[in-house]
């Protein structure tokens, strides 16, 4: 189900916690399959689950619980806005109305293509740079115009 | 006041300020290693630390003295020391600055701790939306790892500490202790009922003490000066410098670290002022959950806790958004309203209903549907959400709700019988 | 010892108490919902807030321990206004449809609605709605309704010992499910039902069926396993609709297992018997009882004349209640007959001669929960008691060591210290390892000690005796695989001998509601007389069947029938089944919840019953049937009129813990043999739902009973030259079944696991002999070769 070197990513986290405690790394396991696998389907909850030997609900509460996990597919980009209330005081919501009307989708959708699905985010602890927007949860991207989001749209194949 | 002495962000001007080579140039694991080779005794680092009155950074502002005082130190088998950089709450942005640009500093801070706190295992719990400060925090670890600050015979001695790297994935509440011990555990990020408190049944039911990053970041200074010296930084019960995450209708929005108890009105300056030809409006002192201030209140307070308690409002993490005459008051609550029904973990019934509730109230307000009798049935909610939920995002959901009425109700007012916005 | 105050009374209660605790001992009732004496302290639904002076705000009772000196107000005006805000929000998305919820008339949040609610609710926008989930034959979810209280998301970790339900997504949003689509598997799950406060969890079978305010309460006693559970049968118009536990910390708790709770539906299977008949030149017709039973009478008064009452037998279910097995016993004595027996599951009774009192638990069954050290012997817990195995649970929770020694490796949902999985005929030479290795510590009985010569101790059986020498309270436990064991009296002196040298009770898991009973009552061979695996393999010529379903009950099924061939066979039954093939007289009887009588559980506690319900079509008790058929054969003694009469009369006044004893006299002939290895065996278990006869017929359990199949380890499969999920033939003796392979690494080598007391097994061989399997011809190849 999972690779061998995502297995082996998972195994480095395990490690950090005491023997009997594996399934605290379920959120890093979780991320991890998430980013070979795409999204989160049930048989990828499963499979985390019984490599962590603990319950697959138990496994599924952690991964509807936390929102940055995909339980439906997603684009192979995922643009989360943060729409809160510093970034919406810089300018979110002319950023947020750009990206919808340049991609034509709303929050929660995905392109016909399945390039890009947009999301609304919460506080990212970055409101400094504020703008931001979160792309496939990794790269921060700060201080956003509608040009700069223009700019890493293109930048994104 | 010494406004240029920094505890945290000492560093920036320097190349790659994150790495272990430059924070060895300034000195750094220096203390680390005193502590550990002169063996110093916890009690009197404790003590320093009380000295100090540094009080806890993560937003309710318990002194840490204190708090390591209730660890039961001595207690047989594991305990647990646990850093909170799970920096969620809307307006705060100092703790990423501080894993990205000082991690050793709070890697040293930590092994202090764990020293004085008699933990072999530390967890930093990282808010998942900062990625680049997780691995950037990573990094550190391997770095102190491999040139013996953390892992077994630190500074060659016997003292025994490793620390690890722990991701969020997007939920607020796992900045609240328990969440986030909860979090550490594998399951879903939901509060436990206290007591026990951590110190007693803390991570896997062991003893755990719990701190903000920003707080061990100070702990190294502390330890090489003196209480004494970090005390004098700041105000009397309100020690050290503090970072201030100033974002919002301001020129230079960012993190600045300055002494505790700097007038609002200094530090708004530092941040370059409210955005070019605007009139401050209002502001919120200490992240989203503290009540919002109005111009002339803030511009009369110095940035404290006690000073921001005597406002009215609370210093929490001591984030400040500020917010010039064009902003809407309905709609900055409808948004902050909507953050913690978004955020509500769901365990407890007045926060899982209740927040839900409200925003559906001022969201209707907001869109001119609001009625005459909401604004009483606003302050109803919230009052009978306050202090009745397991954990404080309860209570740091009803807060803006009675900050915003108390002090913009005519705006309310207006929204209601006009159904629009007077701004 | 604190002092406290409760709305101004002063209360006395222990140290730890909870505000909630004290309150109760008090008699001030605290609302709430999350709430559970058995379960964690979860605080989430804030329903139990009161005042408590000098407390800046309102304290949940459930979670807040007294202190010396506290002063509590549960109806303040405070306190009452926390309350009612929390009724509000609770009721805020809660559908208002109490009409049609099933729930209504038993819903915690009604009651407290009445008494906190508000009169039209403030809340105007649009409620949350759940899409319900399937959560299988057994549990109706409406999760609309659900409060989020967690109660049974907690009852799965802590009781059942597996999460099967969970609260996925947060907020407002949060659900509780189980894991995307997967129905409720624990054998334990009906008492999320209970637990639920709301309409959320129901009962599937039966719901919409009745309001409860429509239901009368009948007390009864739980018929399928040794625990006895205390149940409160819920009853209209004659039949019972539902089954709920009664409280008895004793016995059951506040829990029932599902098989207790759902096995009514099997009251109602069409395949009761509702008149008597009798078989004339090969064909059946119903008859009036007078007629059947002097038939019956006659039948077998001539066969005993003609051919000797040596030549009757005598079988009943260990689930018959102690006055029929008595008057069973006493009207073959009155016969002339010694051949009565309720063991037809057993297939060695070597140990009768030198048994001194009814095998029994050998402790209270509430004491399980503080053992320390644990050795099973030979015993699938869950599906045999599944309640004890919830107490060995609590006990494993606590610390106690769990230790196995076991055919097979099915989870008992908590840790086990150290286990020996073994195939059925090394079971008692991995016995004999540990009696050995405690056998280092003290001197093991010579009778025993020869037995242990050849015998090399394994590591593991070493780990198991060094367990069983720490600790407080130990017990050695003999399960129901154990007792049906071909070399029973073995294991039995060994695990004896494990418990003498351990310093631990020696317990005898009872298999069936009064299999205790049953020894009480006599409901064995006379001395002289054939036990059930004699009478069986040395068929008579007549025999009385007292509720049982001979080819599902016994040992060996096959055997079974064979012996029923050509015998005049008298069958007191509740239902038809394959009676209908072989015998003569058919006699309707009541069935669980229309009788009377008494059971004795495994503890030795004997528990009464009346009936609930009149029986079906023309049953009658069986005590009553057996009573006019002792008449018949005029027969003294047969004149009692009631239960209770006969009750007293089969019991006797000395205590009933006198007469139970699971120790053997010395001086019985033991031999342990080297496993054959050679052959394949069968495990044969009983599974969890085909236990007896009731449950059979429960439509909703058996959707929940998988089918039989041949299980083994992947290396046999191989051997075989077999896939998982081919068919394959299973053949014991003369009988070939079809089913399916399956693979399971766990079993021992040379195992096939083809469970027990399923329709589709029933004329396999022994439980626990030899079996074969091989390919199948292709069904289709068979099918164009018959002949038309
Ligand atoms: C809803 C909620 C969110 C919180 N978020 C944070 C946070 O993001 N970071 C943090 O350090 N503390 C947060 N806290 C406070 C912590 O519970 C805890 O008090 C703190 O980490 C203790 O560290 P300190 O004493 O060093 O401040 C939060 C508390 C609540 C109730
Ligand atoms: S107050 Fe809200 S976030 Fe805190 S435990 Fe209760 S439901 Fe969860
Ligand atoms: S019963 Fe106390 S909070 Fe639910």
């Amino acid at each position: 189900m999972l690779s061998p070197a995502a297995l082996q990513q998972i195994d480095r986290e395990v490690a950090k916690y005491p023997p009997q405690r594996k399934e605290s790394a379920v959120m890093s396991a979780l991320r991890i399959a998430q980013t070979e696998r795409g999204w989160l389907a049930p048989e990828t909850i499963e499979f985390v689950a019984n490599y962590l030997e603990m319950p697959p609900i138990a496994a599924f509460e952690v991964a509807s619980f936390y929102n940055m996990y995909d339980l439906s597919p997603v684009g192979r980009y995922k643009l989360t806005v943060c729409t809160n209330l510093s970034c919406t005081l810089m300018g979110a919501e002319s950023v947020a109305g750009h990206l919808k009307q340049k991609l034509g989708i709303g929050f929660n959708e995905t392109t016909p293509d399945g390039k890009f699905t947009l999301k609304e985010g919460e506080c990212m602890g970055a409101c400094g740079d504020g703008p931001v927007a979160l792309v496939n949860n990794v790269r921060m991207c700060g201080k956003l115009t509608p040009a700069e989001a223009d700019r890493i749209l293109a930048e994104l194949e | 006041m010494n406004m240029s002495e920094k505890v945290i962000l000492h560093s920036l001007h320097l190349d790659r300020p994150w790495s272990l080579e430059t924070y060895r140039s300034t000195g750094g694991y220096d203390t680390l290693r005193k502590v550990v080779t002169e063996k110093m005794p916890a009690e009197d680092i404790i003590a320093q630390v009380k000295v100090s009155a540094l009080r806890g950074r993560g937003g309710a502002g318990f002194p840490t003295g204190l708090k390591w005082s209730f660890m039961p130190r001595s207690f047989p088998g594991d305990k647990y020391i646990v850093c909170n950089s799970d920096e969620g709450e809307p307006g705060t942005f100092k703790d990423r600055d501080i894993l990205l640009y000082n991690p050793h500093q709070l890697i040293e801070g930590m092994a202090i701790a764990a020293y004085v706190l008699g933990a072999k295992v530390g967890y930093n719990y990282i808010h998942g939306e900062i990625w680049d400060a997780y691995e950037r925090f990573e990094q550190a670890l391997d770095e102190a790892r491999a040139a013996g600050f953390l892992g077994k015979n630190i500074c060659g001695g016997d003292f025994e500490f490793d620390l690890h790297a722990h991701h969020g994935y997007g939920a607020y509440i796992c900045g609240e202790e328990t969440a986030l011990l909860e979090s550490l555990e594998g399951k879903k990020g939901q509060p436990r009922f206290k007591p026990p408190f951590p110190a007693s049944f803390g991570l896997y039911g062991r003893p755990t003490t719990i701190n903000n990053t920003e707080t061990y970041a100070c702990i190294p200074y502390i330890v090489k000066h003196g209480g004494q010296k970090f005390l004098e930084l700041g105000k009397p019960n309100n020690g050290g410098t503090k970072i201030f995450s100033v974002s919002g209708h301001v020129n230079k929005p960012g993190n600045y670290e300055v002494p505790m108890g700097i007038p609002f009105a200094e530090l708004l300056e530092l941040a370059g002022g409210v955005r070019d030809g605007h009139k401050l409006k209002a502001v919120i002192p200490g992240g989203s959950s503290s009540p919002v201030l109005p111009a002339d209140v803030m511009m009369d307070t110095t940035m404290d806790f006690d000073a921001i308690a005597k406002a009215g409002s609370m210093f929490g993490s001591g984030a400040v958004i500020v917010m010039d005459e064009t902003v809407c008051m309905v709609r900055a609550l409808e948004r902050l309203s909507y953050f913690y029904f978004e955020e509500s973990c769901g365990q407890c019934t007045p926060c899982r209903e209740g927040t839900g509730w409200l925003y559906r109230v001022v969201h209707r307000i907001e869109h001119g549907q609001g009625r005459p009798e909401d604004l009483a049935l606003l302050d109803d909610i919230s009052g009978n959400i306050m202090g009745r939920t397991i954990c404080a995002l309860g209570d740091a959901a009803a807060m803006p709700v009675k900050g915003f009425l108390k002090h913009f109700r005519g705006e309310f007012e207006y929204h209601i019988e006009h159904g629009k916005c007077s701004v | 010892m604190a002092q406290i105050e409760i709305d101004g009374k002063q209360v006395t209660v222990a140290d730890g108490s909870t505000i909630i605790e004290a309150a109760e001992a008090a008699g001030v009732y605290i609302p709430r919902f999350c709430f559970h004496k058995k379960l964690s302290i979860a605080a989430n639904c804030r329903m139990c807030l009161v005042e408590v002076e000098k407390a800046g705000k309102p304290l949940p009772a459930c979670a807040t321990p007294v202190i010396e000196g506290m002063k509590i107000f549960t109806h303040s005006e405070k306190a009452v206004q926390a309350q009612k805000s929390v009724m509000e929000f609770l009721l805020i998305n809660h559908p208002l449809d109490c009409p049609i919820c099933d729930q209504g008339g038993e819903c915690q949040l009604q009651d407290l609605a009445v008494g906190y609610g508000g009169v039209s609710s403030r809340y105007q926008e649009e409620k949350r709605v759940v899409f319900n989930k399937d959560f299988g034959p057994l549990i109706a979810g409406d999760m609309t309704r659900c409060i989020q209280c967690t109660r049974c998301v907690r009852f799965g970790q802590e009781i059942a010992g597996q999460m099967e339900m969970g609260m996925a997504h947060r907020g407002e949003h949060s659900e509780i499910t189980t894991f995307v689509g997967r129905a409720v598997a624990s054998e334990l799950s009906g008492n999320m039902i209970d637990l639920c406060p709301v309409g959320a969890l129901t009962s599937k079978p039966f719901r919409y069926s009745a309001r409860t305010w429509e239901l009368t309460r009948r007390p009864a006693v739980a018929p399928h396993d040794g625990l006895g559970s205390n149940v409160a049968l819920q009853v209209k118009q004659n039949r019972v609709y539902r089954v709920l536990p009664r409280d008895n910390d004793a016995v059951n708790e506040c829990w029932l297992s599902d098989r207790d709770r759902f096995s009514y539906e099997g009251l109602y299977s069409e395949d009761r018997l509702n008149k008597p008949m009798i078989k004339e030149g090969g064909q059946w017709r119903e008859c009036e009882w007078k007629d059947a039973l002097e038939y019956a009478a006659n039948s077998l008064n001539l066969i005993r004349q003609e051919v000797g009452a040596e030549q009757l037998g005598a079988l009943a279910s260990p689930s018959s209640t102690v006055e029929e097995l008595y008057l069973l016993k006493k009207l073959m004595t009155g016969l002339g007959s010694g051949n009565v027996d309720h063991r037809l599951r057993h297939s060695d009774f070597s140990a009768d001669a030198y048994r001194q009192g009814a095998p029994w638990l050998g402790r209270s069954v509430a004491s399980l929960q503080e053992l320390d050290r644990v050795l099973l012997i030979g015993s699938s817990l869950r599906s045999e008691q599944p309640l004890l195995a919830q107490r060995l649970r609590q006990a494993v929770k606590r610390g106690a060591h769990l230790n196995v020694v076991h055919v097979a490796d099915d989870a008992l949902l908590c840790r086990v210290a150290h286990k020996l999985i073994v195939a059925p005929d090394a079971l008692a030479q991995a016995l004999a390892q540990v009696v050995k290795a405690l056998g280092e510590r003290a001197a093991v009985d010579a009778e025993v000690q020869p037995l242990l010569a050849g015998i090399e101790v394994s590591e593991t059986a070493r780990s198991i005796a060094a367990s069983l020498t720490t600790g407080e309270n130990r017990s050695v436990l003999l399960g129901n695989v154990a007792q049906h064991h071909p070399r029973y009296a073995l294991l039995h002196r060994l695990a004896q001998e494990a418990a003498r040298l351990s310093g631990a009770a020696f317990g005898v898991l009872g298999e069936a509601a009064n299999s205790v009973g049953a020894y009480l009552a006599g409901a064995l061979p006379a001395p002289g007389g054939l036990n059930a695996g004699q009478m069986l393999a040395t068929p008579r010529k007549a025999y009385i069947l007292l509720g049982v379903e001979l080819e599902r009950d016994s040992y060996n099924g096959q055997q079974a029938m064979a012996a029923m061939q050509g015998a005049f066979v008298v069958a007191l039954t509740a239902y038809k089944h394959r009676a209908h093939e072989f015998a003569d007289v058919l006699l309707p009887i009541a069935a669980f919840a229309e009788n009377a009588g008494t059971y004795v559980n495994t503890e030795g506690v004997a528990q009464s019953f009346r009936a609930a319900v009149a029986p079906r079509g023309e049953a009658r008790p069986a005590w009553k049937v057996l009573r006019v058929l002792g008449n018949l054969f005029e027969l003294d003694g047969f004149s009692q009129d009631n239960a209770e009469a006969l009750t007293s009369e089969a019991l006797g006044n000395t205590p009933l813990a006198d007469k139970l004893g699971n120790a053997l006299r010395p001086g019985m002939n033991l031999v342990l043999d080297k496993p054959d290895g050679g052959r394949l065996q069968r495990i044969g278990e009983v599974g969890i739902y085909q236990t007896d006869s009731l449950v059979r017929r429960a439509a909703s359990l058996q959707k929940m009973s998988a089918a039989p199949r041949a299980w083994m380890h992947n290396s046999l499969l191989a051997q075989l030259g077999l896939s998982e999920d081919e068919t394959v033939t299973v053949r014991q003796g003369d009988a070939a079944i079809q089913l399916s392979a399956a693979c399971d690494d766990t079993l021992p080598a040379g195992c096939v696991r083809v469970a027990a007391g399923h329709e589709q097994t029933a004329l396999l061989g022994g439980l626990f002999d030899e079996i074969r399997v091989e390919k199948s011809k292709g069904q289709q190849q068979t099918a164009e070769h018959t002949p038309s």
